[in-house]
């Protein structure tokens, strides 16, 4: 009995080690702060959690790092991937430079349902109908005037088999605005929620104090290990803010973490397996060192992100020796002279629309993208979503690239239906090195009815961004390296080869004008129109149903015969 | 007859190359008092485009045009200029057979009653003579040809052209007296446009009054001859829809086409009354005012064809005229098709009431439509409320203007059998009022 006692015991701690080891969730966080070309600074959050664990199955109820609420969404409604962001502002490529990750200005959803769905458009709804509750956004008026199934952009960023596009639905609400009541549900997603790790940071008054905001979930399955054999589900969610660093402060452009957020990182998340600050120091000319940071930094990463070869300090809140001397981290940097202009990196693909026309019946949507890489071409997925009462003629699409016309190799283009779903033009454009592609189409602008104008209509209506997808050719050759090891802002997008690296840009949404009728009117035209056509119908009533008679003389009303008094007392002829 | 002819029709086409050639070719194009969501080229290059591109043109909204036009331009929208010059002449050729048969068939009918002393002996002047009688048809085609709406229309190759031309072969087919040919033609107005399906009853009117078959309801004749024409027009409606279908391989173009003419969800300008009325419109109501309006169309046929069976042929030009104003997306090529009749009812010309008035009310709201459109659409100095106020008052006097011909037809007939001199009881001269 004894030895039994003494061999359960010896089990019960292996048992422990055992559930201890077996832990099924991780948490890595993570914040790039990037000095942008013209003095901003960028700083993108990153928080990923990565579950072991079988989410369509439904065998799953105890949620530890992965919020429920996201894990009930994904089993429920056979979720694949899900891609939500809402954006303030829009990131400017050709001063900025690539972004990590773009989001287009407003509310983006995109998302891969499971093969076993059978209608999908009912689980779109009630998705985002759901996510619309979780995240405090208008992200019910998605219908089906906005949702979109593309064919070639929006491919499964997480592991795929069989890509049935219509599978997909994409959908962008631009005019949907980002605040504090977004942020909030967005940050208690965190296993930390905003009370310890990066996440302290993010604090409202700082955030949206910005010229770009931009928060995003992106949930999708990965492999668990390298022979792929098991999949596990990553939530990751992202928030990117550029500060203006120039005009907020003071006219200096050196900057610190307390500066831009109004806090300092004191510790890392208990329940993070990882939490680094990466400080961009890459040297723009080779000579001369450009940036100084202070506190030193734990160690110095190398890496090649987006085709460019670039230097990172790096700053591990785990580590014992950060804390040593002082309790907080503010991460400083001093600009050691000034920047010249001509050491701006003009990045290799950015685009620019707009609208050209006069007058509020026809307009142009004008597109041009530019490819500044010197003696690279590349292909690039151009899709636009335009709303139906922007009615497109597809015959007048034009591609000009150096003056020649430039036919796309593929054109999927599906004409808009009044009131039930919008125009979809996708195409793949080849674009030379070094030049300029202009795309424009024309449209004519329809008159609605007067209850479908927004409260305010003249202030016009919003086209979504159109969204550039491209494999850019790098610069330099990057290496295959084990995704669970990068930095997380080099992972999310797969590269298949190290020759290029994926972009999704997005470009301007536009602000167009419609027609409108008068809104203090319906009364009238109703009673207007109805009276031309009474006019109609009483004139042919009249002679449809009356005939000609000879006038027979009357003796007259009392009126007649009054006036006939009066004048026979003047001596004028009787009526 | 034909020279006069051929040099009016040199005329025309001088007129429209000269403008297809211009500037102004593109500015007329896209004016929507020209070019309506059903009969722009606009739309039917790009129905085409879409149909290059392998998606059916008729899965957008854009493209309202009938399979036989996808099939006509597919070979010859090369030509296009030239396609609908010839429309344009051909519309007024058979125009001018037309009125050319009218005038034997009236003149003979004229005869006839005479010598049955049917009317009253002192109306010497109102009785046609073949001299005032003789240049009818050739003014008719110059009215057609001329007619700045119809030069418009054809510079901006508004497929309203062809709509016209069918309804001028079906007259043509009628008067003649070709009960087949005029079912065929009907069959592919009707198909063209669903509205001259109204053109039914004079048609058959005047076909029974050719066979000298009597108007009575118990008439078997009348009967049986009903139902041939109603049959041949039935079977030619169905073959030409059957022949739709097999050019795509689907029925999407019924929703498209008609569905669209009938429940009118375009809601862009143009001339007529429907599309204001409906932007402004609750939409709890939309529904039932637009079984309304549409109804509008429909239903003046019978009373006219009860008042006006004598007259088959004025029957004829006041649907015509009805259709183009109260159709859901009229255009001024619908009426230039009514305005080329005009000449035929040139003896009424004593009896027409406002005919100054009305005619200076249609032609400054024709040259106002541009200038208040321009203020609304690219100056911004106006609003929405100008242009349609417009096109109240030229749809107003459309309708007093076929009302003004209706009243002096009725009138002339009335002196015809009454006399023109009337007196009264007491010998003195008489009003003659309608009770």
């Amino acid at each position: 009995a004894a030895a039994l006692l003494l061999l359960l015991l010896a089990a019960c701690p292996g048992a422990g080690r055992g559930a201890g080891r077996e832990r099924r969730d991780a948490l890595r966080e993570e914040l790039l702060l990037s000095p942008l070309p013209t003095g901003d600074v960028a700083a993108t959050f990153q928080f990923r959690t990565r579950w072991d664990a079988d989410l369509p199955r439904g065998a799953v109820s105890h949620y530890r790092l992965f919020p429920k609420a996201l894990g009930r969404l994904v089993a429920a409604l056979g979720v694949r991937e899900l891609h939500l962001a809402l954006t303030q502002g829009f990131w400017r490529t050709r001063l900025w430079g690539q972004p990590p990750l773009q989001a287009p200005a407003g509310a983006e959803l995109w998302v891969w349902f499971q093969p076993t769905v059978t209608d999908v458009d009912k689980a779109w709804k009630e998705l985002s109908n759901i996510l619309s509750g979780i995240f405090c956004a208008s992200l019910n008026f998605i219908d089906s005037t906005n949702t979109v199934i593309p064919t070639a952009s929006f491919k499964p960023l997480g592991l795929a088999n069989g890509t049935d596009h219509h599978l997909l639905r994409y959908a962008v609400l631009p005019r949907e605005v980002v605040c504090t009541e977004n942020l909030t549900p967005w940050k208690k997603l965190l296993p930390c929620g905003s009370k310890a790790g990066l996440a302290v940071l993010l604090k409202a008054e700082r955030l949206f104090h910005s010229s770009y905001h931009s928060q995003a979930v992106h949930i999708r399955p990965i492999c668990r290990d390298a022979s792929c054999m098991a999949v596990s589900w990553e939530l990751r969610q992202t928030l990117t803010v550029v500060f203006d660093v120039f005009s907020s402060g003071q006219g200096k452009k050196d900057w610190s973490l307390f500066k831009m957020f109004s806090r300092t990182l004191t510790d890392a998340c208990p329940l993070a397996s990882q939490s680094k600050v990466y400080v961009d120091i890459s040297p723009k000319n080779k000579e001369k060192e450009l940036l100084e940071v202070t506190p030193p930094p734990t160690s110095v990463h190398e890496a090649v992100v987006q085709g460019d070869k670039k230097t990172y300090a790096v700053y591990d809140l785990l580590s014992p020796s950060l804390f040593n001397t002082s309790r907080s981290l503010n991460v400083q940097l001093k600009w050691k002279r000034p920047q010249d202009s001509s050491e701006m990196p003009i990045p290799v693909l950015h685009a620019q629309r707009y609208v050209g026309g006069y007058g509020l019946q026809t307009g142009e949507i004008c597109t041009l993208i530019y490819n500044t890489h010197p003696y690279r071409a590349f292909p690039v997925i151009l899709l636009e979503t335009v709303p139906w009462y922007l009615r497109l003629y597809v015959h007048t699409l034009t591609i000009i690239t150096k003056g020649k016309e430039n036919k796309p190799s593929y054109i999927h283009y599906q004409p808009a239906q009044d009131r039930r779903r919008p125009h979809l033009l996708e195409m793949l454009i080849q674009l030379p090195a070094n030049s300029v592609t202009k795309i424009t189409i024309q449209f004519e602008r329809a008159l609605l009815k007067w209850t479908e104008y927004p409260p305010d209509p003249n202030h016009g209506f919003y086209v979504g961004s159109s969204v550039l997808s491209a494999l850019v050719p790098s610069v330099i050759a990057m290496k295959d390296v084990d995704v669970e090891q990068s930095p997380l802002f080099t992972s999310l997008f797969p590269s298949s080869d190290g020759s290029s690296y994926f972009v999704r840009l997005y470009t301007e949404p536009l602000l167009v004008n419609l027609p409108t009728p008068d809104f203090s009117m319906p009364y009238n035209v109703i009673c207007l129109t109805c009276t031309v056509v009474a006019v109609c119908y009483g004139s042919f009533y009249n002679l449809l149903t009356r005939t000609f008679h000879v006038e027979e003389p009357s003796r007259g009303g009392l009126a007649k015969r009054l006036a006939n008094v009066i004048r026979k007392f003047r001596g004028v002829p009787l009526l | 007859m034909a020279a006069p002819l051929v040099l009016v029709v040199l005329a025309a086409v001088t007129v429209r190359a000269a403008l297809f050639r211009s500037s102004l070719a593109a500015f007329i194009a896209e004016r929507v008092e020209v070019a309506s969501p059903l009969n722009a080229w606009k739309r039917v290059v790009e129905g085409l485009a879409l149909l290059d591109l392998g998606v059916s043109p008729y899965s957008g909204a854009i493209f309202h045009e009938t399979p036989l036009i996808i099939y006509l331009f597919h070979f010859l929208i090369e030509y296009a200029e030239l396609v609908f010059m010839i429309t344009d002449v051909l519309t007024a050729v058979a125009l001018y057979l037309a009125i050319q048969d009218f005038n034997k068939v009236v003149f003979k009918k004229q005869k006839l009653l005479i010598e049955l002393d049917k009317y009253a002996p002192d109306v010497a002047e109102l009785i046609q003579t073949p001299m005032e009688m003789h240049y009818i048809p050739l003014k008719a085609a110059l009215f057609y040809l001329l007619n700045p709406y119809t030069v418009m229309s054809c510079v901006a190759k508004s497929t309203c052209a062809i709509n016209n031309s069918v309804i001028a072969f079906f007259i043509l087919a009628t008067i003649k007296g070709s009960a087949f040919l005029s079912a065929v033609f009907l069959a592919l107005a009707t198909y063209q446009s669903l509205y001259p399906l109204t053109l039914f009853a004079p048609a058959l009117l005047y076909l029974l009054q050719r066979q000298f078959i009597p108007i009575k309801l118990k008439s078997k004749s009348f009967w049986l001859y009903t139902m041939q024409y109603a049959s041949l027009y039935l079977c030619s409606l169905v073959v030409i829809i059957c022949l739709s279908f097999f050019l795509l391989n689907s029925w999407d173009f019924i929703p498209s086409v008609y569905g669209f003419i009938l429940s009118v969800p375009d809601l862009t300008p143009n001339i007529g009354l429907f599309w204001y009325f409906f932007a402004e419109m609750f939409e709890h109501f939309s529904l039932f005012f637009v079984c309304v309006f549409q109804m509008n169309v429909f239903f003046y046929t019978i009373p006219l064809a009860i008042k006006l069976k004598e007259h088959p042929v004025f029957f004829m030009f006041v649907q015509i005229a009805i259709i183009s104003i109260f159709k859901s997306y009229p255009t001024v090529g619908d009426i230039a098709l009514y305005m080329a009749f005009l000449p035929v009812w040139s003896h009424l010309y004593r009896f027409l009431r406002n005919i100054f008035i009305l005619s200076c009310v249609l032609i400054f709201c024709s040259f106002l439509f541009p200038v208040l459109w321009h203020l609304w659409i690219y100056a911004g100095s106006a609003n929405s409320n100008f242009y349609y106020a417009i096109t109240l008052t030229f749809n107003i006097g459309q309708i007093l203007l076929i009302s003004d011909y209706f009243y002096a037809f009725l009138r002339r007939e009335y002196y015809l059998t009454h006399g023109l001199h009337l007196t009264r009881q007491d010998g003195t001269e008489a009003m003659l009022v309608l009770k």
